[in-house]
């Protein structure tokens, strides 16, 4: 008889169904995937590293770089986290805007992202209403913050730029357009019999599997677990109204945790969002913007100032969590680590890759929406004195700091 | 060598290819339209072939050289041939003597097989994988693809394309075939975009799944000869449509006395008219409209659903016939 023959696929790190730095190494016989290997780190810079270096207010705008997608996540938590351990409270007219814009922010993530799966299936004209229709919350954040990603909106203690009647005008007239689209969005994704063929038990976790792999975000809550940091840890706006977690079960009666259930979620996921800007709308308290409006100043308490604190923000994706410590010597934080949800999601794929077909790889690879500039953290890469940080730079260090820490415990190796 | 010959090896390739790319490129401006995009000039195509002639043609290190150079002539002439037997609305087709639509149905399986050993030949997992899925599909659309060609065979007695083109074939049965014929039409219409590796069956290019599968490795000139070769299956494969479901000439339908020149110009424009219209209706819009299926899900489809449609409708035809 014939032998088996095994072809093997590599996906990445330059793939037209991946287009960032990842590489999926799949053996298949035929169709079907019999061995998977998840490759990353291709692009680590070290930018937690830059970060300790630099001032508060600086290593805020280096933590919006670290997300091309949505460049609010992260200082959100970092905004946090850094309110937490100097003691500064935001105005709460500051904390609504905060929250408008990191909504506004999830709907064009999830608006993205059905784009994206669209396209992977092979379904392009999809992507291109989807995104059409992301247009008009990117004018939005344009015409609020100045700019389309990267805003510069957050501060610590607040944010940077107040909310205009115009906006708030123009925030309603896009709730009101956003409602007619997801309605459409909804008929066209959820009963599309195509589609429902192509996703319905592809990339299906169960929630057991969920909670062993850590999943976060719309992974988990399509899965069936009632986890969301708005629900959970509530801060800022959230606080004040009653965020649920969205889970397939309350919608549909049960969760299948797969690629169509992701879909659902979020597009479900919108609506709650822009339940919550309209309810911030409704309530936006008048005041200042800033606690400490005086940069100078606010710099000068950092520096005085001791404490540690998680700042966790339920970014599009999933929770993302800074942890930072001030020592009450620098302006700047003496510990800044990061944890994004694309670490935690990514490693459900190769459980999920196991046993599929070649034609599931793209759904598989895009449900969890894996943004890798979350995990290897790109950014620029010169310090002061003009030395690159790059990756040999950073590997030398940690090598020489593996060496350090052996001879001191006296480990062999 | 007559100068009729002449005068078709040199005339039909030149004007096969124009219109192929024409169609192209009709096609892509159509479908942006419909994604509410603006889309390219219709003669891109033209620019992109032109192109491809330009640029380096690599062959992989790995590759089986001369399987790997020979495949894309090899497509090209058969899509060239196949122009060669497909009557032109009252053009007679310039090969109609010496063969028929088995014979098509034999140039269309030339064209995805060379294809298919190409892919094979250039040693890349992308390409092997393409090329596996392609002749899975293959073996699912060419037996409701036979089985259409099949109840032609018996509405005609015969297989000849210009018995067939001659008489409309609405006109020779009664409802019971008639409502054959219109199965047969709707498992033609389910094989057009398989035939034609177009949406929602263009598995084995799959862009985002394996990159372009049997194509990946191929450029330059080799990757010109298979668009090409695409293009011209493209315009033939609705041209055989046309011949075979929408037979009306003009003068049948209005009942026009033309004669001479004016008389072909006129059919040939309303020929060209009916591939349009057909073009845009089986393709253009099914590859807008729908998502690609896995390969299991093609098969399924063609192999129980078409073949079905396609069976009953064979049946009916007999029904009548006998």
């Amino acid at each position: 008889m014939g032998t088996r023959v095994t072809y093997y696929v590599p996906v990445g790190p330059i793939h037209p169904a991946l287009k960032e730095p990842i590489r999926v190494e799949a053996e298949v016989e035929g169709e079907k995937i019999v061995k998977v290997d998840v490759k990353r780190g291709f692009a680590h810079r070290g930018i937690e590293y830059m970060g300790m270096k630099r001032n508060a207010i600086q290593t805020l705008y280096l933590s919006e770089r670290i997300c091309g997608i949505c460049s609010i996540s992260h200082p959100y938590a970092f905004v946090i986290g850094s309110e937490k351990a100097l003691g500064i409270e935001a105005p709460p007219r500051a904390q609504y805007i905060r929250t408008i814009i990191a909504e506004l922010e999830r709907i064009h993530s999830h608006i993205l992202w059905l784009g994206v799966i669209a396209h992977e299936i092979g379904f392009d004209p999809l992507l291109f209403w989807t995104w059409k229709g992301r247009e008009k919350v990117l004018d939005i954040l344009e015409a609020i913050t100045g700019n389309r990603i990267n805003y510069a909106m957050y501060m610590i203690g607040g944010v940077r730029r107040d909310l205009k009647e115009s906006h708030i005008k123009a925030l309603r007239d896009m709730i009101t357009y956003y409602w007619e689209f997801t309605e459409h969005m909804k008929e066209v994704f959820l009963s599309d019999p195509v589609y429902k063929a192509r996703t319905r038990g592809v990339a299906q976790l169960s929630k057991e599997m969920a909670l062993k792999l850590n999943v976060v975000g719309p992974v988990a809550r399509a899965a069936g677990i009632r986890m969301d940091v708005r629900q959970d840890i509530p801060y800022d706006a959230y606080a004040d109204m009653d965020v649920k977690a969205i889970v397939p079960q309350d919608i549909v009666g049960e969760a299948r945790g797969d690629a169509y259930d992701i879909t659902m979620v979020r597009l479900y996921e919108i609506e709650q969002s822009l339940d919550i800007i309209e309810f911030c709308l409704d309530n936006l308290p008048e005041g200042k913007i800033l606690a400490i409006p005086n940069y100078v100043a606010l710099l000068n308490k950092i520096k005085k100032t001791e404490g540690e604190a998680i700042g966790a923000h339920e970014a599009p994706r999933g929770e993302v969590i800074h942890y930072l410590k001030y020592d009450g010597t620098r302006d700047g934080p003496a510990v800044w680590k990061v944890i994004a949800p694309s670490y935690n999601n990514i490693n459900s794929w190769a459980l999920l890759l196991l046993g599929a077909e070649v034609a599931d790889i793209p759904v598989v690879v895009a449900y969890i929406d894996p943004c890798m500039c979350c995990n290897d953290r790109v950014a620029v890469v010169e310090d002061s004195s003009g030395r690159l940080l790059d990756y040999s730079y950073l590997h030398k260090k940690a090598v020489e700091k593996t060496r350090k820490l052996e001879k001191e415990l006296g480990v062999r190796r | 060598m007559t100068p009729e010959t002449l005068f078709y090896a040199i005339g039909m390739p030149i004007i096969g290819v124009f219109l192929g790319l024409v169609y192209k490129g009709i096609d892509r401006r159509v479908s942006a339209r419909m994604t509410s995009r603006i889309g390219p000039p219709i003669r891109q195509p033209f620019w992109d072939v032109g192109k491809l002639l330009l640029k380096e043609t690599v062959v992989p290190e790995n590759a089986v050289r001369w399987i790997f150079n020979a495949m894309p002539i090899l497509a090209f002439a058969s899509s060239m041939t196949l122009l060669l037997y497909i009557p032109f609305g009252i053009l007679r087709a310039p090969l109609e003597g010496y063969g028929d639509l088995v014979v098509i149905l034999y140039l269309l399986t030339l064209q995805a097989l060379a294809m298919a050993i190409g892919g094979f030949a250039s040693g890349s997992p992308f390409s092997s994988v393409g090329a596996q899925r392609e002749m899975v599909l293959m073996m699912s659309y060419e037996m409701p693809f036979a089985i259409v060609i099949t109840g032609f065979a018996l509405i005609y007695k015969s297989f000849s394309l210009s018995t067939i083109a001659s008489t409309p074939v609405w006109s020779i049965v009664g409802p019971l075939g008639g409502l054959g014929v219109l199965l047969l039409l709707i498992a033609f219409l389910w094989v057009t975009p398989a035939e034609l590796a177009k949406l929602p069956f263009d598995i084995a290019e799959a862009e985002t799944e394996i990159a372009e599968g049997m194509l990946a490795e191929y450029s330059g000139r080799n990757l010109a000869l298979f668009y090409l070769s695409d293009a011209v299956r493209g315009f033939a494969m609705i041209a055989l449509e046309v011949v075979l479901f929408f037979p009306f000439t003009l003068s049948y339908l209005f009942g026009l006395n033309l004669s001479g020149a004016a008389l072909y110009i006129a059919e040939g424009l309303w020929f060209l008219f009916k591939v349009l219209v057909l073009y845009i209706l089986a393709v253009t819009l099914v590859r807008t409209s729908f998502a690609r299926f896995r390969i299991e899900q093609a098969s399924r489809i063609f192999w129980v659903y078409v073949n079905i449609i396609a069976l009953l409708g064979v049946i009916l035809i007999w029904a009548e016939v006998m």
